[in-house]
């Protein structure tokens, strides 16, 4: 345990270089684009409308008496921060080689910078969904509050699991090729497309081994009044998040030595 | 004095081909499917990089390391900073280390320079006050100041180098490693480096130099650290060690050198250099090379194939490394269409040998004009150079003369009322 806190030490010296690294890559994501900020909201805006046009229209599936079109942006905000995340951070050591081979410093800064700058994206989509909100007269109650807070454990899943992708890749490549598949995967899994009431309830407690869905659920419910929050199952999320994110370091540090050497 | 950094029974083992290999998940698959089905191929093992070193380094000293390229220098660097580490053994280190070798590390071209500082800045371990109150002076360092808010993409090679090297050299670093950077860059950027190096010197910062350059490492450094073949050959003051360093490469003095047996040599080895001799005007080994002397070098080679337009090159060295001259049959301009595969000669006619009495070292290569490196020899001949009585005064010339002489004469002229002598040297006649 000691030395878990020197490694922290370490990454805390060096705060200011992981600010840098999520201001250049905000700030590169942006330049050079015509449409900017405007990506940020594209995707998921095109998904929902997607989304709406197939499994509601066609697929009929239902949405707990909510509007479709919110029923998913809301949980597709989520999902593309942590899909964006997962991916960019699971291939951020392998792009920093050139750094990585030459300077010392933590090596983790390197993947928690891509899953910090996602949140600009995050951010700026919600937005969106502020203006969807008024568009369906949705009004928002007290928890709302939650909504900043849920990013907390979004944000340590998503470092986890980009962690170990990010270690993997390193010496596997392709795991590069494999990633964008299994988030694929993870996407139907989740209730994201479906409500999690549409799982029979013998089955249901198989959401409880995805953390993202209770989370992912949370957000949902912490933006639609009268909507009940499964207390029980986001807490199962949050402290698997976190065991997830405790593994994922361990194996980080553990590999992290040899990153110059076989990158 | 207080140690700057401590180095113990140091050692870096590398698995053969780790260092270029790329698996993938697949081949990790399919070889565990393989295992027990294959043959000993794998079982090439291990080389050792470092093996058992160990040194102190005090506050404020400026050490070279020095040894023949592969034998672990830049292992030792890159284990010293942390970059990698070691497979056992300990390095402690007091105070921040930075490299100047890594000039630029990070630069992102879509962002502008003064972005690009701040970058660089912080991932050379900077902090951002610091940064801040340094901007001004690394910008004019660099010289940049009409473009600090460009992309540097747009920048040129040149501005690019200065930007990078201006950060590196205000990030007073306490312990400065500088890895071959005189090999790169142009002459006023080289200039840059070593001033740079002293005033961090006479700050009282710990400096290591990683160098071919034997005469740089002399000049710069009292301490030189040999490393041989991942060990440490050799720890002092840096004349001695860089002496010891270059009898390696040659034996004594010798009429003619076997060349095939050398190992340390570079190119794809197509035609390769198989020996040198030192020839007198009938052919005859010449035992004794005088200043002023004209001899025949006669460079054997041996080709696999045939080898269309090779060029052959020779050059002369000091003892402490510095290049006196480089002599090649492109400059001379003398073509050799072709070389067909055996063995083979070709004489290199030395007319006037203007060199001061000394030790001298020879390295020789054999190239096209296009990208073919054959054969690259470094220090693999040596000579020695005895005086000789050139301008008969009976005096002779000295190896605290220099490293050449020029002929010439001296004509002291009458003033009033002094008679004249004409006693001027004189050429040989």
């Amino acid at each position: 345990m000691a030395l878990q806190s020197d490694w922290l030490q370490e990454i805390w010296r060096y705060r200011e270089l992981l600010y840098f690294l999520v201001w250049r890559d905000v700030k590169v994501r942006y330049k050079q684009t015509v449409l900017g900020a405007a990506w940020a909201i594209i995707q998921p805006f095109c998904t929902m409308i997607v989304f709406t046009l197939f499994f509601q229209r066609l697929a009929q599936i239902p949405s707990d008496g909510i509007p479709y079109p919110i029923f998913s942006y809301s949980a597709l905000l989520p999902w593309t921060y942590f899909s964006t995340a997962v991916i960019s951070a699971g291939n951020s050591l392998v792009s920093s080689s050139n750094i990585i081979t030459k300077v010392y410093f933590p090596r983790a800064t390197i993947p928690a910078s891509s899953v910090i700058s996602g949140l600009v994206d995050f951010g700026v989509a919600s937005v969106v969904l502020l203006v969807m909100m008024a568009y369906y007269r949705i009004q928002p109650g007290l928890h709302l509050l939650l909504w900043p807070l849920l990013i907390v454990p979004l944000v340590m899943l998503a470092l986890g699991v980009g962690m170990v992708f990010a270690a993997l890749n390193v010496k596997y490549r392709d795991i590069r090729y494999a990633l964008p598949f299994l988030v694929q995967l993870w996407l139907f899994i989740t209730p994201i497309i479906y409500p999690s009431s549409m799982v029979p309830a013998k089955y249901r407690f198989l959401l409880a081994v995805n953390p993202l869905s209770g989370i992912i659920e949370a957000f949902r419910g912490a933006l639609l009044p009268g909507r009940e929050i499964d207390w029980l199952l986001l807490a199962i999320s949050v402290c698997s998040s976190s065991i997830i994110l405790t593994l994922s370091v361990l194996y980080f540090r553990r590999t992290e030595r040899t990153f110059a050497d076989i990158i | 004095m207080t140690t700057a950094i401590t180095v113990r029974n140091l050692s870096k083992q590398y698995r053969i081909g780790q260092m270029h290999r790329l698996v993938t998940f697949r081949e990790a698959l399919v070889d565990l499917v393989k295992r027990p089905f294959r043959r000993q191929d794998r079982a090439r093992g291990t080389i050792w990089a470092l093996k058992d070193v160990s040194f102190e380094v005090g506050d404020g000293e400026v050490v070279g390391i020095i040894g023949r390229n592969g034998a672990g220098k830049s292992t030792l660097l890159k284990l010293l900073s942390k970059i990698t580490y070691p497979t056992s053994g300990s390095i402690k280190v007091r105070g921040r280390i930075a490299s100047l070798l890594e000039v630029g590390t990070g630069f992102h071209s879509e962002l502008t320079g003064r972005e690009n500082i701040y970058l660089n800045g912080s991932i050379m371990g900077m902090r951002k006050k610091e940064i801040d109150t340094q901007l001004d002076a690394i910008i004019a360092f660099a010289g940049v100041e009409k473009f600090v808010d460009t992309p540097i993409k747009r920048y040129s090679s040149g501005m690019h180098l200065r930007l990078g090297f201006a950060v590196a050299a205000h990030l007073a670093p306490d312990i400065l490693l500088v890895d071959e950077v005189l090999a790169v860059g142009d002459v006023e950027f080289q200039k840059k480096c070593l001033k740079a190096m002293d005033d961090l010197r006479s700050g009282g910062r710990t400096v290591i130099f990683v160098s071919h350059n034997m005469a740089a490492v002399e000049n710069h450094c009292p301490r030189a650290i040999w490393i041989d073949n991942g060990l440490m050959r050799e720890d002092g003051d840096a004349k001695e060690v860089i002496r010891s360093y270059l009898s390696t490469f040659a034996g004594a003095q010798q009429t003619g050198f076997d060349l095939r047996q050398i190992e340390y040599r570079r190119g794809s080895g197509e035609i390769r250099y198989t020996g040198i001799e030192f020839l007198g005007p009938d052919d005859q080994p010449q035992r004794l090379i005088r200043s002023g002397d004209s001899f025949t070098v006669r460079l054997h080679y041996y080709s696999e194939e045939r080898i269309v337009s090779p060029h052959f090159g020779l050059e002369i060295l000091t003892d402490l490394g510095t290049k006196i001259t480089s002599m090649n049959t492109w400059s001379n301009g003398t073509d050799i269409p072709v070389v067909h595969p055996g063995p083979g000669h070709i004489d290199l006619h030395i007319d006037f040998l203007n060199l001061m009495p000394g030790r001298y070292y020879i390295s020789l290569w054999l190239k096209t004009l296009g990208s073919s490196v054959y054969d690259v020899l470094d220090h693999c001949a040596m000579f020695d150079v005895e005086t000789s009585d050139f301008y008969r005064s009976g005096r002779g010339l000295d190896s605290h003369f220099g490293i050449v002489f020029l002929p010439c004469r001296w004509i002291p002229r009458v003033t009033p009322g002094v008679k004249s002598t004409e006693e001027g040297q004189r050429r040989p006649s």
